[in-house]
């Protein structure tokens, strides 16, 4: 069984506050680069499939050079297959064009049968690439995948989270999934691991190795939509007021009655 | 032409978030000179259609039958794309809700529409095209997302507009849309379906959210929280080490990875305010933390704060306010 996880190299949560409007957009956003948080728990997914049902994993990302990290990162968790998808052709692309290039490559996995991706990158935050691909190979879409229940040559059967509770899905394979923070617990990289993705290539497959690519839907010419306007959010006026002295109870009344006056409630 | 909206139902109710989203559009429509086209999706759905014409629709595609009477991405993305095909809209509005998120980027992407999702504010600008305002970075950094192509398309958050007056006087068209499945959209099958705890509240369409962390200790923890919440008319929230625990759904999580909130009233209680958990309250208007430590972080962003025992403070809490309010 062939499984497909799709990554990126997104800024380390701890550090997102500290990215530059300036800065976006460009290869260096000064802060520390990890595999896209969301990605880690598709990548474990896999891997756990791979041991269920006797398969094999591999991990594409696409982006500049220093998108490597992030299949380094994937190797460090155990795949043995990754393919950097990079030519500067591709810079800039928005959601769609990102979900073009991954599919072209997917195509010539001979017999893929179950593409994941996490269910947003913290950088776009957008969950469009998913649904992008599965447009692309004209496979079924799931989100927010909880457990997958089975699998089999033909379909795959899972519960999805909704807001009002979780439905048990079944759609036929190649589908594409998305999965949610509490399917799993993402293995650690492992020492041996990482010294195994430090050592390795990573060639580059650029457009010219992609037959089906449509280069009028990729890069910053073909999005559909841009970023403009970058900027911080505007910060928060004043600091925060202490309700101090006395007992619970009183701390409690005074507190109320402050909301009360303000009509917050 | 026309503005078209998706009017997310679930089980015969439509979401409020999608009136208020038919409140903006109608907006639109008004400003642009061009019909209101609504589109409702499920089961049994014409009140649902009945009541977007109140809250403000010219027009209104139905499409209704069982391959719709439960929540299906493919499905529904079909049938949204079938509206977007009859009402060939010049901007297109979803809800950003679980579900619809989905179900919107999926037709747009089959449809090759130019999409901003999550959008927190949307806006015409003079030439009469969309503008949609988006946190991005997990809510570090704003942009304005701006479209190449004619047709514009964006999922709208809860509580980014106000939910529009119903007139149950307004007139409108109501027509049935056909719609055919490809296979991949026909052959999604729903075994079953679970319903979440009844009582729960929308976390996204409160007003006030009452949220606990590792400080409430264990899922008992959260009873003083819930009798709180329950005298504001208010949700239940968490922070991840909460739902990692165990003591509350997963559903429940607010932050990076959880829901983003934009609540009148945010109460932290035992919650220290990670980063990851703060960019999911950013859009709060008042924060209150409850907290021992008086260092926590989640005070830095607090309008309001008490250092103390939650188990203290918030009982207590609860007992003056619905003194106050009269319950
Ligand atoms: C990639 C990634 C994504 C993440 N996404 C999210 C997310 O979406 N949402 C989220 O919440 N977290 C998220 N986290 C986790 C986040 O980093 C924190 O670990 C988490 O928010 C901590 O939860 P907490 O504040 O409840 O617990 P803690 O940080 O342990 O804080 C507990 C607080 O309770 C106080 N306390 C203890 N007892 C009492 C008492 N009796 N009375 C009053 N106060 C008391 C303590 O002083 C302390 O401040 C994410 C982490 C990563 C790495
Ligand atoms: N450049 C990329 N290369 C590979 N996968 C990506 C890329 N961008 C996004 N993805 C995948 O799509 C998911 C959703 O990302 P996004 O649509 O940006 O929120 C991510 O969690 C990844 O699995």
């Amino acid at each position: 069984m062939k499984f497909v996880v799709c990554v990126k190299l997104t800024p380390d949560t701890e550090q997102l506050t500290e990215v530059r409007p300036q800065d976006v957009g460009t290869d260096d956003l000064g802060v520390t680069m990890v595999m896209n948080p969301w990605d880690e728990f598709a990548v474990e997914e896999a891997l756990s499939l791979q041991e269920r049902y006797d398969g094999e994993t591999t991990v594409l990302t696409v982006g500049g050079e220093e998108s490597v990290e992030a299949l380094r990162w994937a190797v460090a968790m155990g795949v043995e297959e990754t393919v950097l998808l990079s030519d500067p052709a591709f810079a800039d692309s928005d959601a769609w064009g990102v979900a073009h290039i991954l599919a072209q490559a997917i195509r010539r996995i001979d017999g893929y049968k179950l593409v994941l991706t996490g269910k947003q990158s913290v950088d776009g935050n957008s969950g469009m690439v998913g649904p992008g691909l599965a447009a692309e190979l004209g496979a079924p879409f799931i989100a927010n995948v909880v457990k997958i229940l089975d699998l089999t040559e033909d379909s795959i059967t899972v519960r999805r989270m909704l807001d009002e509770g979780i439905q048990t899905v079944r759609v036929a394979l190649p589908a594409v999934i998305t999965v949610s923070i509490e399917i799993n617990e993402p293995r650690y990289r492992t020492f041996l691991g990482i010294r195994k993705a430090a050592k390795l290539a990573y060639p580059a497959t650029a457009a010219d190795a992609l037959p089906g690519l449509d280069m009028g839907r990729v890069g910053a010419q073909a999005g559909l939509v841009r970023w403009t306007n970058l900027r911080k959010p505007p910060e928060r006026g004043g600091k925060v007021e202490f309700i101090e002295g006395g007992a619970p109870a009183e701390q409690a009344a005074r507190l109320a009655d402050k909301l009360i006056a303000g009509k917050v409630i | 032409m026309s503005i078209l909206v998706y009017i997310d139902q679930f089980a015969g109710r439509a979401k409020l978030v999608s009136w208020e989203v038919l409140g903006r559009a109608r907006e639109f429509a008004d400003q642009l000179g061009l019909p209101l086209v609504a589109v409702v999706v499920g089961q049994n759905v014409g009140q649902i259609a009945r009541e977007a014409i109140a809250y403000g629709a010219d027009r209104v595609l139905v499409v209704d039958g069982p391959a719709f009477a439960q929540y299906r991405t493919g499905a529904y993305a079909a049938a949204l794309k079938a509206a977007i095909a009859a009402a060939r809209p010049r901007i297109i509005l979803a809800p950003a809700v679980v579900g619809a998120r989905e179900v919107a980027a999926l037709a747009a992407a089959q449809a090759r529409i130019g999409m901003a999702a999550d959008a927190q504010e949307v806006s015409l600008d003079a030439d009469g095209r969309l503008r949609a305002e988006r946190p991005v970075y997990s809510g570090n950094i704003l942009t304005t997302v701006i479209f190449r192509d004619a047709v514009q398309m964006a999922t709208v958050r809860s509580r980014s507009y106000p939910l529009p007056q119903a007139d149950a006087g307004r007139t409108g068209e109501i027509a049935a849309l056909d719609v055919t499945l490809d296979a991949a959209a026909a052959g999604e099958e729903i075994l079953e379906f679970e319903a979440a705890g009844a009582g729960d509240v929308d976390l996204q369409n409160a007003s006030v959210i009452v949220a606990g962390g590792r400080g409430v200790k264990g899922p008992e923890g959260f009873e003083p929280l819930r009798a709180l919440a329950e005298a504001l008319g208010g949700a239940i929230g968490a922070s991840r080490a909460a739902t990692d625990g165990g003591w509350v759904p997963y559903n429940y999580q607010i932050g990076q990875t959880g829901k983003i909130v934009r609540p009148d009233l945010y109460i932290a209680c035992g919650i220290s305010g990670a980063i990851q958990h703060l960019a999911g309250i950013g859009g709060a208007k008042v924060i209150v933390a409850i907290n021992k430590d008086k260092d926590a972080p989640i005070f830095g962003v607090a309008h309001y704060g008490i250092v103390g025992d939650l188990f203290e403070v918030v009982p207590a809490l609860t007992e003056a306010l619905k003194a106050r309010l009269g319950k």
